[in-house]
């Protein structure tokens, strides 16, 4: 199933990583707006709904597909 | 077939040598035309603006004419580009000229821009420019104790850059005998000090070590220069006293204004390096939109491959290669140790202990960086 909203690819990205890939969209996004993040990194599934709490923002769902992270959420403010 | 770069830093610079060196015979015979626009007569060795903002280097030493750099084969104008016609296969530059390409390789790095948070411009110091980095030397040598806080944009080049600061100006301080007068802060936007795992694990032994406060999690939302305040998106509120920041990076303004990009980072194929639904463009370095590091040394790596691809095609052979998102970054950490950090989209970075001979080796980068733009064979 193709994912809902901006796609963000950080597969195989360890430095800057896959929250760090996010947090240069997200500023830029607007207020509603929809993104999802492909990660192969298993620690960005945790960092990044910890993230989006302390910022605001929310998480929708992360699901995992043959090792590949798919981080839903949407800008909210 | 007429092969035009733009940009004439480390990425097109490299690539304009290499592939003078590979065509050298159908450049001469005219078949190939090998060109390069750039905005600037002269290429800045960028790392050294570290240096520069701790008084430990000169501006001068930093600077060499392009034209000296390039095989004389490649044509070389300062000229820069102020449109991408990509339907026409067009470029418009300053002057008015409109040069056609069969092959066009974008390669216009990224570049500051601290009015993206509000009350950064004016109240922080930076070193990712030449003016920033001399008026960054004025503040540190002027300033005798109280509160240092380094903060940092996203994304940003040189992912090394910040912990390096921090750490040689630790160093500084530590020299300068006023280190018990210097209360350190350093943030980070995630939550850990640096991207890489064992970077940041190993960051944070040396910042206890010598005393340096961290915060992670700290995106810059905006400074209060009246008070000294920097917020965080994630409401922390610190106070500084002198403030470095790494502002956030956007590629240059031409590539965002022809719609080839948001904020001038240009989509780019993960392992053809060609422009999304663009078989005729490539791009390298800084301006992609991959989620690499934007370091002197991705520009590099993807430069040779490029290289031996547009090569094949000249020749009118399929074989090309395919990019394994290859970095390689050295890592100053003081007290005249060094470590490095080298992976690619497969395999992560495992950086080997500090050590004097990684810094030997780090030094000796310095001294080959210009010899090293010709093109290693
Ligand atoms: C302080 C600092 C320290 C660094 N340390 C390191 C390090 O230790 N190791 C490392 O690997 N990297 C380091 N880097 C990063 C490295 O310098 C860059 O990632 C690298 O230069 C990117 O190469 P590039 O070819 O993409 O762009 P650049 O080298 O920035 O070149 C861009 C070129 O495009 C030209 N240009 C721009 N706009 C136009 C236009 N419209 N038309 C024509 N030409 C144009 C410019 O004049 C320039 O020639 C550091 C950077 C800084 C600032």
């Amino acid at each position: 199933m193709a994912p809902d909203g901006t796609v963000i690819d950080a597969r195989g990205s360890f430095c800057p990583g896959p929250l760090m890939e996010l947090i240069a969209v997200l500023k830029y996004a607007r207020v509603g707006d929809a993104l999802v993040v492909l990660s192969t990194d298993a620690g960005s599934a945790r960092e990044i709904p910890e993230w989006l709490r302390k910022v605001g923002q929310q998480h929708v769902r992360t699901s995992e597909h043959d090792g590949v992270w798919c981080i839903a959420l949407r800008k909210v403010k | 077939m007429r092969i035009l770069i733009v940009g004439a830093g480390i990425g097109g610079t490299i690539l304009a040598n290499l592939l003078a060196r590979r065509l050298r015979e159908d450049l001469r015979r005219g078949g190939v035309t090998l060109t390069v626009l750039s905005a600037s007569p002269s290429h800045l060795y960028q790392p050294g603006l570290l240096y520069v903002a701790l008084g430990e280097m000169s501006p001068a030493e930093l600077y060499r004419d392009e034209r000296e750099l390039l095989d004389p084969l490649v044509r070389f104008e300062v000229d820069p580009v102020t449109d991408f016609m990509l339907d026409a296969k067009k470029v418009a530059t300053r002057s008015g000229a409109v040069h056609d390409y069969d092959l066009l390789v974008i390669a216009t790095g990224s570049r500051t821009v601290p009015e993206e948070v509000p009350g950064l411009a004016g109240n922080a110091h930076s070193f990712y420019t030449e003016d920033a980095a001399l008026r960054m030397c004025r503040a540190v040598q002027a300033f005798d104790g109280g509160k240092v806080v380094i903060v940092m944009g996203v994304p940003h080049k040189c992912p090394m850059a910040p912990l390096e600061m921090t750490f040689l100006l630790h160093e500084q301080f530590v020299r300068r005998g006023i280190e018990r007068r210097v209360d350190m802060l350093y943030t980070y936007p995630v939550g850990r000090l640096h991207s890489i795992e064992n970077v940041a694990r190993w960051a944070a032994v040396e910042f206890d070590r010598r005393g340096i406060r961290s915060e992670t999690f700290f995106n810059l939302a905006e400074v209060d220069g009246a008070n000294r305040l920097v917020r965080s998106e994630e409401g922390s509120v610190v106070e500084y006293d002198l403030l470095i920041a790494i502002p956030p990076h956007h590629g240059a303004p031409e590539i965002e204004r022809a719609g080839l990009g948001a904020r001038g980072w240009i989509p780019t194929h993960r392992r053809h390096l060609t422009m999304q639904g663009q078989d005729d463009v490539y791009v390298i370095g800084d301006t992609t939109n991959l989620p690499i590091s934007k370091a002197g040394s991705t520009a590099r790596f993807q430069a040779e491959l490029l290289c031996h691809n547009i090569a094949a095609r000249v020749r009118g052979c399929s074989m090309t290669r395919s990019y394994d998102g290859k970095v390689f970054c050295f890592i100053e950490t003081g007290r005249g140790r060094a470590s490095y950090a080298s992976f690619n989209y497969d395999e992560p970075p495992e950086p080997p202990s500090p050590s004097r001979s990684i810094q030997m080796l780090k030094t000796l980068y310095h001294r080959m960086y210009w010899a090293s733009l010709k093109g290693l064979p």
